[in-house]
């Protein structure tokens, strides 16, 4: 059983529960071979559910998936053959790590010695060689889940599927093994399915982000693309921060916001209802009006709180109306800017981008 | 930095100076809550346990005579086969009813497990007498149990007053001790294993053969061992159900200390009923490690004897 073709296509995917909604709502997303691709979206969206259904622990409602173009519907968990990696480690408590490492390649009657030299080359591979004769209970979080890692890809699957393996880590930790699992990523080719919450490891890990949003696929694409052009007002919030109004597009190029009116490009044609958002780091303050350039859209503004994070500052501000948002900037463009001073916050109209707005209340929306 | 260097060492410094009192009189204060205890066990079960292996060696003249005459009158070692039969009965028979029972305990909604769990308990909450009359009815000469039996092919069964119908009811009575012990294991398994065994490659059946049944071990042998043990001094069921012709131990030291006055016979056998059991729970020690023996232990000391 080697690394074949790992590529995967879930079409129409669909998921209920009983007789209640859908949580998994027509997904279709199509991976390629050794891609990593990240299921990124807020608790209940339906991410995890996906990956229960591509692992087989879920029976699918209704759509296909398949693998390499064969349909897997009708094969149990234990014959897809994928890598999974659990947030609660799963490590079986009652063998040693390297028993742990060796029980996939047991079930797969693999002879001992090859068993044996898998083993230590997988541990080898996580950093963890010599440490065979440990028992879990006896390693670290962040150690488990590098043994975790290891039984998961020891069998060389196409696929590794990984559950949000970092949750249960603390922030440090979680750095190094991002950067371990880009790494294993690189160095065996797999296809990695990864899904979370966080998205700031959703956009430095992933080759693609299929965002979700109460059982829909919200937008899918690179973590530039979808930072740079999010598409709908959930993602906007979702990946990054952003300074988001809820104004109307007027014709001949305006955008309508509170009394302000804003030059807007290539918006023929859009409807009227389109939020705009602006990422922090667009965003540039000036603390007199007369120190605006031209040719810039801007916005007053009260600055409520100004933090200082060593390669940045952070101004926190306030817009009326009950809307907030913040500005990212180095700290020389904050000469003159102090906490509870009033400013002119200004952007260049090509660091701007129209979103969808929200068709239907998400609650989860705000609290990314 | 400088400030969390410096403090480890006064930390480390201040404790010989002031905590050692302090820790002492703790330790004292602990001793005095454990002394009622330590007093009642003393004069209620230390005491009278001397006694009777002291008798056992005096009574009625010093020597090794009663053990002797155990190991020599042909009848208490067949009793005490017997005695180990019937408890391995109940213990297996109550393993197989208890295991997938409490494996659907762990799996149910908390309103079926309450209900489980109740079901369970239900022996333990009716009186010894009732119980034991209410089975005496079921398996007599024409009872319920009987009658169902015939209906199977298997007609003219006698239960009552024989060791079978003993090792019946020991095993319904004895059913929560077996249960409990293994649905508290069970519960703490974690159920992801199970998904991540698959997740390896290894189908239902091996990933409960080699992950959940390893896990839940200390579960069964600590219920197993518990009805073992109890099984091993069970009196009132086998005297009320069985028969002097199928007597187990507990029973003929009854009749050695009321009928025979022979109470340094009557000790010798407690003793040795006390050094089987004795092994039966280091055994089982041996098997699941420390724990579960202690959990064995402190249920047994207050089990339906």
């Amino acid at each position: 059983m080697t690394a074949g073709d790992g590529r995967i296509e879930l079409t129409d995917l669909c998921k209920r529960y009983g007789s209640g909604p859908l949580v998994v709502d027509h997904v279709n997303i199509d991976i390629a071979s050794g891609e990593f691709i990240t299921l990124l979206g807020p608790s209940g969206s339906g991410k995890t559910t996906t990956l229960n259904m591509i692992a087989g622990f879920t029976d699918v409602t209704s759509g296909t998936i398949k693998l390499g173009g064969r349909d897997i519907a009708p094969l149990p968990p234990h014959r897809r053959a994928f890598g999974m990696v659990f947030q609660s480690y799963a490590l079986f408590p009652h063998m040693t790590v390297a028993q742990n490492v060796a029980f996939p390649l047991r079930e797969r009657k693999v002879a001992k010695e090859e068993i044996a030299r898998r083993v230590e080359e997988t541990l080898r591979l996580v950093d963890l060689g010599g440490m065979g004769g440990r028992r879990p209970d006896e390693l670290s979080g962040g150690q488990q889940q590098r043994v975790a890692l290891a039984r998961a890809v020891v069998f060389s699957p196409s696929v590794l599927l990984l559950d949000e393996p970092l949750s249960a880590l603390d922030r440090k930790l979680r750095q190094t093994l991002q950067q371990e699992i880009k790494r294993l990523h690189e160095e065996l080719k797999l296809t990695f399915v990864f899904v979370t919450h966080d998205q700031d490891e959703a956009m430095s890990l992933s080759d693609r982000i299929a965002v979700f949003n109460a059982g829909r696929v919200e937008r899918i694409g690179t973590p530039a693309d979808l930072y740079r052009d999010p598409g709908t007002r959930f993602v906007a919030g979702f990946l990054g921060e952003s300074n988001l109004f809820s104004g109307r597009l007027r014709p001949g190029g305006v955008y309508e916001w509170a009394g302000h009116k804003w030059a807007v490009r290539d918006a023929d044609g859009l409807p009227a209802g389109r939020d705009l958002v602006v990422r922090p780091e667009r965003l540039l303050l000036a603390a007199a009006p007369t120190d605006v350039p031209a040719g810039v859209n801007s916005v007053q503004a009260k600055v409520t709180g100004l933090f200082f994070q060593g390669t940045h500052q952070r101004a926190e501000l306030d817009y009326g109306d009950g809307m907030t948002g913040c500005a990212v900037l180095s700290p020389d463009a904050m000469a003159g800017i102090r906490a509870g001073s009033s400013v002119t916050a200004y952007w260049d109209p090509a660091h701007q981008v129209l979103v969808t707005p929200p068709t239907d209340p998400h609650p989860n929306e705000e609290t990314a | 930095m400088p400030a969390s260097t410096a403090s480890p060492p006064t930390a480390a410094s201040a404790p010989p100076a002031g905590r050692r009192p302090a820790a002492r009189r703790r330790r004292a204060a602990a001793l005095l809550l454990l002394l009622p205890a330590l007093i009642a066990l003393i004069l209620f079960f230390v005491l009278p346990l001397l006694d009777i292996i002291i008798g056992s060696f005096t009574d009625p003249e010093p020597g090794l005579g009663n053990y002797l005459a155990l190991f020599s009158d042909g009848y208490t070692l067949r009793v005490l086969g017997r005695t180990l039969l019937v408890a391995l009965i109940v213990t297996l028979v109550g393993l197989l009813l208890g295991y997938p029972y409490a494996y659907m305990m762990t799996l149910a909604s908390p309103t079926t497990r309450a209900v489980m769990v109740t079901v369970v308990l239900v022996p333990f909450w009716t009186s010894m007498m009732a119980r034991n009359f209410a089975w005496m009815v079921l398996i007599q000469d024409g009872g319920v149990v009987q009658g169902i039996l015939s209906l199977v092919g298997l007609s003219g069964v006698t239960l009552l007053g024989t060791a079978t119908g003993v090792a019946l009811s020991m095993t319904q009575v004895l059913l929560p001790f077996m249960v409990l012990p293994m649905f508290s294991v069970m519960q703490q398994i974690d159920r992801r294993l199970l998904l991540a065994g698959q997740s390896l490659g290894a189908s239902r059946l091996s990933t409960f053969r080699k992950v959940y049944l390893p896990l839940s071990l200390p579960g069964v042998i600590s219920g197993g061992s518990l009805v073992f043990v109890l099984a091993l001094g069970f009196y009132v069921t086998p005297a009320l159900l069985g028969s002097p012709q199928s007597a187990l131990i507990a029973q003929i030291i009854s009749v050695r200390t009321r009928d025979l006055l022979d109470f340094g016979g009557a000790g010798a056998m407690g003793v040795l009923i006390l050094v089987v059991t004795l092994i039966a729970l280091g055994a089982s020690r041996r098997l699941a490690g420390t724990g579960t023996a202690v959990a064995a232990h402190a249920v047994a000391a207050g089990g339906d004897r």
